[in-house]
């Protein structure tokens, strides 16, 4: 069982959409939601994702086809 | 009792012992450095300070280690030069430049946050020192973990110019090229840094890392003669460097040295980069993830850690926000260079184009005591102007060739 936490980030035509129970339907993934700031035009979460590791991958990748922006949760490591 | 008293997360402020953490278990919220500011003002004077090292180290006191430094001696304590010259031509009276161009041992900022990075890690424990970067940290951390006898593991986007790759591989890192868009590079070593007991400076040791910025703030109110600057101008990258200069600032007022802190904290990034500039002038506290297209590439990061607090920092110091074009970088570089003798590298561009802009727009006055904070040497980016700086005079071996282009005296 791996754990990995991520900030992910709506555009805002992904507002109205369910992502986060998708998630949970289309992957064997548990997301546990820590902080959150969802608002009419855009909106954001940190999460924790628990699985097997390639679960979580196919998971992550299923969010980036959605249109859905992944990051780890310290954002920006490559300075 | 010990002068760091916990990390606390800056949301829910939920305290962790002092350890190599940086996220909240709880919220997931970033971690900082607590301080106990009641031991540090017994312990401090500005006549102990002034009596310290030539160094960052003489403000050690306000630093997040236990005992003394043993990593990267020779940080800090560059030149706060009255730049007259290009004050005159912004009509500015009394404006500085702190020039980290000659930071030792790598001539960038980065060595403050390093020097004290790693020296909390070896205090920790930790034996291998690790970065993911595209240049300045890298050569940082490559070189003090070098002369440390640290291991050390630099990650590198798979597509990084030659000479970049060539300045790490000078101290004998391990460098690892990552294959892949920016994205799986930047979520690959965020894993590697959950996985391996590695000192990752950015990090696990991140909130240790950032307290070293804050020496920008103590040394140039110190040069100033123990004041306040009235304006400061920071470049933005992930907009820590300026929290950090405004927490620096603070901590001088909490420990008495500073009767009141009134400083404008301004903040500049490249258009080509500019989320958190851009959030500022749209009257938004939260920002928008860009990709970059910047020469600033130092400054190119497009989803910033420190972005929610580099917006609330300005707005709370009363300062403003501006970015700037690559052509207003490369002018920018060039007028520092040509009115003080000073060769920045592009953030150093950034810094002084947003300058001209602030002082256009009335927001920097004649009077005001003004601090531009120049923060990597102009080597490192010779090619951002070299198709913009002229060609040399040529001329055969020969007085006569000599004297007929530059005549009797000398001049062209």
């Amino acid at each position: 069982m791996t754990k990995l936490r991520f900030h992910i980030r709506f555009p805002e035509e992904k507002i109205p959409e369910p992502v986060i129970y998708q998630i949970g339907h289309e992957y064997q993934v548990v997301t546990s939601i820590r902080r959150a700031d969802v608002r009419e035009t855009t909106g954001w979460m940190d999460v924790e994702f628990s699985g097997e590791t390639e679960e979580i991958e196919r998971a992550i990748a299923g969010m980036r086809n959605k249109g859905v922006l992944v990051d780890p949760i310290e954002l920006n490591v490559v300075e | 009792m010990a002068k760091m008293k916990a990390l606390i997360c800056r949301e829910c402020g939920k305290e962790y012992p002092t350890e190599a953490l940086h996220v909240c278990e709880l919220c997931f919220g970033p971690l900082e450095v607590k301080y106990n500011y009641e031991e540090i003002k017994e312990a401090m004077s500005r006549a102990s300070v002034e009596a310290g090292p030539k160094s960052l180290w003489r403000y050690k006191e306000l630093l997040p280690i236990e005992g003394g430094p043993t990593i990267g001696l020779h940080a800090g304590m560059t030149p706060l030069v009255h730049a007259k010259n290009l004050g005159s031509f912004l009509g500015l009276d009394e404006l500085y430049i702190k020039n980290d161009c000659v930071n030792q041992p790598t001539l960038s900022f980065k060595d403050r946050v390093v020097a004290v990075a790693l020296t909390r890690a070896r205090e920790l424990g930790y034996e291998t020192a690790a970065c993911a970067s595209t240049g300045n940290l890298a050569n940082s951390v490559a070189a003090h973990a070098a002369q440390a006898g640290m291991q050390c593991y630099v990650f590198i986007p798979g597509d990084l110019e030659a000479a970049k790759v060539l300045g790490n591989l000078i101290y004998r890192p391990k460098v690892v090229e990552i294959e892949g868009n920016y994205d799986d590079v930047n979520r690959l070593c965020s894993e590697i840094a959950g996985e391996r007991r590695w000192a990752f400076v950015n990090v696990n040791i991140r909130p240790y890392y950032a307290e070293g910025s804050k020496t920008l703030a103590f040394e140039v109110v110190e040069q100033l003669g123990w004041r306040a600057p009235d304006q400061v101008v920071v470049p933005m990258a992930s907009g820590s460097l300026l929290t950090k200069i405004w927490k620096g600032l603070n901590e001088f007022k909490k420990i008495g040295f500073l009767k009141d802190v009134s400083t404008k904290v301004n903040g500049a990034q490249a258009e080509g980069c500019s989320p958190i500039a851009t959030a500022f002038k749209d009257g938004r506290d939260f920002f928008k993830p860009v990709k970059p297209s910047t020469i600033a590439k130092s400054l190119a990061i497009g989803n910033p850690a420190d972005g929610y607090y580099a917006l609330k920092t300005v707005a709370e110091s009363g300062g403003a926000m501006e970015a700037v074009t690559d052509d207003e970088i490369i002018e920018g570089i060039k007028l520092l260079a040509q009115t003080e003798g000073i060769f920045a590298e592009t953030a150093g561009g950034v810094t002084i184009g947003t300058l001209l802009k602030l002082v256009k727009q009335g927001v920097i006055k004649k009077h005001d005591v003004t601090v531009a904070y120049i923060t990597g040497n102009g080597l490192k980016t010779q090619e951002a102007v070299v198709d913009s700086v002229g060609r040399p005079y040529r001329i055969p071996p020969s007085l006569v060739k000599f004297e007929q282009m530059f005549g009797q005296q000398g001049a062209a």
